[in-house]
């Protein structure tokens, strides 16, 4: 099954995640992740959803039945921008620290937690380059990891960037 | 400056801003601080005897009235016992407004005494519901909750106020406006699709009309008749649509589906043209989806987008209202001139003649429980709200009952609920106390929600009940001798009830048919008891079966039309 991005506008009200996932559950859309915080209005929360399903017509009609759901974007990867941040602790005994540095280096992780038998790095960015991160140092033995959900906004229209960059 | 009220107070007061004039409900510890003013108040009350029955009666008050129900209930048990009634009318869109107590907002999520997760368990039971922090919200909220209870698609909502809110105190104002950003509900039609779906209706050489609830919760009967008259168009209606339509109409095909008519079943798998109107492709009315109108494109309209597409995607899909988009439709039709589909009315015309509904009543013999049915229908005039529990009773009564108006058929469609029928007339009693409401009701679903008649006799809602007392939960049987080699498991009721006896017990008149000679003087005599309910206890033949039927999950080019008939669909009747 594909997976789809939706950027959804919700009212910032008690229980709303709650009726989002559980309507997902109960319809029988399989949540990848799903990211929540505030948007830039007040009283406006926007969720990043990432799902499991054939088509997301059903999901997104399904969504907006929700009372406190005011806004479904279905967003195109290559017409967007999503990011994750993920914590990873890399084993890393003295012998072997700079070497897992300098890997760390190419992807811009930064150390955040240096032990004596392991390294804490933070990456960020879009989700296949946390990927690749990750593959490399796993050699070297992952001690433990957090992802957060992806979030996700769509970018500026061309036509506006391409007048921006002819100014 | 107002003086000051409690949130109780506020609640009452917001129930009258919204013109409610009954409410059914229970008390209990958690809501008694709303029952105070109530006495106050010019509103209603009407104490059910189960939190379920005061569900159901406000769902029969709004199928009967249009206008939304609202029913009462206590935290904790008195929240669950409500649980089914919202998600009956979740499932066939009646609005109803539920009101719950809820334990004080510092003692909620320790367990509390009668503490239960109400907004958490009714989440995927109601359309929205409101977990209520401040007595100040009252106003808003009760708004919001009427409004979108009855507008768009209908539905329940649920106000959950916790006792300390409700003893708070507050000062009454008038609701602000409305202010729900993620909420506006298409009624007009795009005129695009309109023209497109004018074009194909143009074209089309066999059409026909598939109408559902939604036209009856839009009211658009009238807008119904004048299109299907102005175009030429066939007409069948599905359960929850039965009065929609009326069925003597020469366009009338009646009901489709496992247990509609030949006719109504065949015309869709044979037709070019499909035009569904607050209809949403259940299971019970396409049987199989991947074979179901095989030749039919199909113009959807209805209120709630995500019906849409949701079973069968339709070549024309129109959001909007119902009668707003038949309107449009008979506006963009104009003065066209109907194209002539006399060889394929006629073709219905013969398989109607040829596959009428059929039973055989001996003289001699059990009361067939068609025949119960048919001389009420004769002895009340077809004047009658006629409301319907769930099995065997409720399938014939929507098969022979002869429906010519809206709102006078009230029944479970969706989640098919036994025990509906006694709660839901009275309900619809109390929102139209001077028409005659006849409940239909199996013994089986009879046991689960009769205590509502103590509530009839008590309350002065005289409603009369049919009960069809075949000893057992007939359907279950039927589909036991069908599909599993007849053995009864569980389905035969047993134990010995003196249902004349029960019924006189709780404050009503009780009668008995034992033979067919004694179905129509006890019909006659339930007309004429009018200051308690009436119960005739109809001794039916258990060995009936409802026919047409197509099997769950089987092709609807499959009607088996009667026990003996199998399946029927000669290839020849392609016209
Ligand atoms: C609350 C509930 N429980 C179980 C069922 C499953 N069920 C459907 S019809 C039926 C039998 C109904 O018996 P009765 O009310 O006597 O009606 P009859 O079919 O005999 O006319 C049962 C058990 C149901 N629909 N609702
Ligand atoms: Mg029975």
């Amino acid at each position: 099954m594909s997976k789809h991005t939706l950027s959804v506008v919700v009212e910032d009200k008690p229980g709303v995640l709650a009726r989002v996932s559980s309507l997902l559950a109960r319809r029988g859309f399989n949540i990848h992740s799903l990211a929540v915080g505030p948007s830039h209005e007040e009283g406006l929360s926007r969720m990043t959803i990432v799902v499991d399903a054939p088509e997301l017509e059903q999901v997104k009609k399904q969504l907006h039945k929700l009372i406190n759901v005011v806004k479904i974007t279905e967003l195109d990867p290559d017409q967007s921008m999503e990011r994750e941040i993920m914590l990873v602790r890399v084993a890393a005994p003295p012998g072997r620290r700079s070497e897992v540095l300098e890997v760390a280096a190419i992807f811009k992780a930064v150390a955040i937690d240096v032990g004596a038998s392991s390294i804490c790095f933070q990456v960020t960015g879009p989700p296949n380059k946390i990927n690749d991160f990750l593959e490399l140092v796993r050699p070297y033995g992952v001690v433990d990891l957090v992802k957060s959900g992806r979030v996700a906004l769509a970018r500026e229209p061309k036509t506006t960037r391409q007048r921006l960059k002819a100014v | 400056m107002t003086d000051k009220i409690t949130g109780a107070q506020a609640l009452i007061r917001a129930l009258e801003h919204e013109g409610v004039d009954v409410v059914f409900g229970v008390p209990g510890g958690a809501i008694l601080p709303a029952y105070d003013p109530l006495l106050d108040s010019p509103i209603r009350h009407v104490l059910a005897r189960h939190e379920q029955g005061a569900g159901h009666m406000a769902e029969g008050y709004a199928w009967a009235t249009g206008r939304v129900g609202v029913c009462i209930a206590t935290s904790g048990p008195g929240a669950t016992n409500l649980v089914t009634p919202l998600a009956d009318a979740l499932m066939d869109s009646v609005p109803i407004v539920a009101i719950t107590g809820q334990v004080p907002t510092g003692a909620v999520g320790n367990d509390a005494f009668q503490e239960a997760y109400t907004t958490g368990i009714t989440m995927p039971a109601t359309k929205h519901n409101y977990f209520v922090t401040s007595p100040d919200e009252i106003p808003e909220v009760v708004h919001q909750a009427f409004h979108i209870a009855s507008t768009g698609r209908p539905g329940p909502v649920l106000i959950d106020l916790p006792k300390d809110v409700l003893n708070a105190e507050t000062r009454w104002h008038e609701p602000e406006e409305l202010n729900l950003p993620g909420y506006k509900p298409t009624y007009e039609g795009h005129p695009l699709r309109v023209r497109e779906a004018v074009e194909l209706i143009e074209k089309a050489e066999r059409p026909v009309l598939y109408v559902g609830g939604g036209v009856i919760k839009a009211n658009a009967s009238d807008a119904l008749r004048r299109f299907a008259e102005m175009t030429d168009v066939p007409v069948t209606t599905t359960l929850m649509a039965r009065g929609a339509f009326p069925d003597d109409h020469p366009l009338a095909l009646g009901m489709l589906g496992m247990h509609g008519t030949y006719t109504a079943t065949t015309a869709v798998q044979r037709c070019d043209l499909l035009i569904a109107v607050g209809a949403r492709f259940d299971d019970r009315v396409t049987g199989n989806p991947a074979t179901f109108a095989p030749h039919a494109k199909v113009i959807h309209i209805d209120v709630d987008p995500a019906e849409i597409g949701k079973v069968r995607v339709p070549e024309v899909p129109i959001v909007g209202d119902a009668g707003r988009v038949l309107s449009q439709l008979m506006e963009a039709w104009g003065a066209r001139e109907a194209p002539d589909r006399s060889a394929w009315k006629e073709t219905l015309r013969r398989w109607q003649r040829e596959f009428p509904l059929t039973y055989h009543q001996d003289p001699d013999g059990p009361i067939k429980p068609q025949y119960v049915i048919e001389e009420l229908a004769r002895l009340t005039g077809g004047d009658a709200i006629l409301v319907a529990g769930v099995g065997q009773h409720q399938m014939w009564a929507s098969q022979y009952w002869r429906f010519s108006e809206p709102r006078r058929w009230i029944n479970s469609g969706g989640l098919g609920t036994m025990g509906f029928s006694i709660p839901a007339a009275v309900g619809a009693k109390a929102g139209r106390p001077d028409d005659l409401v006849y409940a239909i009701e199996g013994d089986g679903g009879f046991q689960m929600t009769c205590q509502e008649l103590i509530t009839a006799a008590a309350e002065g809602l005289p409603i009369k009940v049919a009960l069809f007392d075949n000893g057992a939960h007939g359907m279950v049987v039927q589909w036991q001798r069908l599909f599993y080699g007849g053995r009864l498991s569980a389905s035969l009721l047993g134990g010995e009830v003196d249902y004349v006896k029960l019924v006189e017990s709780m404050g009503c008149a009780g009668l008995r048919a034992e033979s067919p000679d004694e179905v129509a003087p006890a019909i006659e005599k339930s007309l004429s008891i009018n200051d308690r309910p009436v119960v005739i206890d109809f001794k039916v033949d258990l060995d009936e079966m409802v026919f047409p039927m197509v099997p769950a999950g089987g092709s609807n080019d499959d009607v088996i039309v009667g026990p003996g008939g199998g399946p029927v669909a000669p290839a020849s009747d392609l016209p």
